[in-house]
């Protein structure tokens, strides 16, 4: 049963992500595409905790935390580079 | 994996099913919806409640599997339950700057909308009640 649940979440995280990709191409907008980038993120951050799950190994968890934060840095860095022209001011 | 009890792999899948749920429900919505403010609205927070399922269900894998309590793995929830408002709220004020297009349902409640906003664009009701009168043009039948 265990090994279903895993594959089936393996299989949602998957199409989650393509969509997200397919929001990235086409997406109209550069707000459209941070966004897109910043789901895309969170689902990859996701699917490395499934492996952790997988694999029954805790490496993975410092790889996990390290893209939450750089992830959370480069939106912020993104979307605040649109609002003001510039980065560091 | 590990051989777990019965009632931990019961947790577990439903912890991952949840959570697959609300991710995959996320993202089809960033796919979906029509324009930004709204698309911005669906992934925020279902894809944190989607790496919340996954936490949960790690945390209990290993610490079913270990028989210690193993609590590291909600560092990252709580990181994302921090971060992923004050990024959705800059993602929303960089498209206020950049006037986006929205759909005439997005209401704008600036007080000076700018010039693609659902204040200017014409109304749904005032379309469909110009249609209404049209049916009467056509019962002039020739006899």
């Amino acid at each position: 049963m265990l090994t279903f649940a895993m594959q089936a979440a393996f299989l949602l995280f998957s199409i989650a992500l393509l969509l997200n990709v397919w929001r990235l191409v086409k997406g109209p907008s550069t707000p459209d595409r941070i966004l897109a980038l910043d789901t895309i993120y969170i689902n990859s951050l996701a699917l490395l905790l499934l492996l952790g799950i997988w694999h029954s190994s805790t490496f993975y968890f410092e790889a996990a935390l390290l893209i939450a934060m750089l992830g959370f840095i480069g939106t912020v860095v993104a979307a605040k580079f649109l609002l003001r022209g510039d980065i560091i001011e | 994996m590990a051989e777990l009890p019965f009632w931990a792999e019961c947790l577990i899948t439903f912890f991952l099913i949840l959570g697959g749920s609300f991710a995959l429900i996320g993202s089809l919505g960033l796919a979906r919806l029509p324009d930004f403010m709204t698309r911005l609205h669906a992934p925020t927070k279902n894809t944190t409640l989607g790496v919340g399922g996954v936490v949960l269900a790690s945390i209990t894998y290993f610490s079913a599997s270990s028989g210690v309590l193993s609590m590291h793995e909600l560092l990252i929830a709580c990181f994302l339950f921090l971060t992923a408002p004050i990024s959705a709220h800059l993602l929303a004020k960089a498209a206020l700057h950049l006037e986006l297009r929205t759909v005439s349902a997005t209401q704008d409640l600036r007080s000076h909308p700018g010039p693609f906003s659902s204040a200017e664009n014409p109304d749904v009701s005032t379309e469909s009640a110009d249609n209404e009168s049209a049916p009467e043009v056509k019962s002039n039948n020739q006899s």
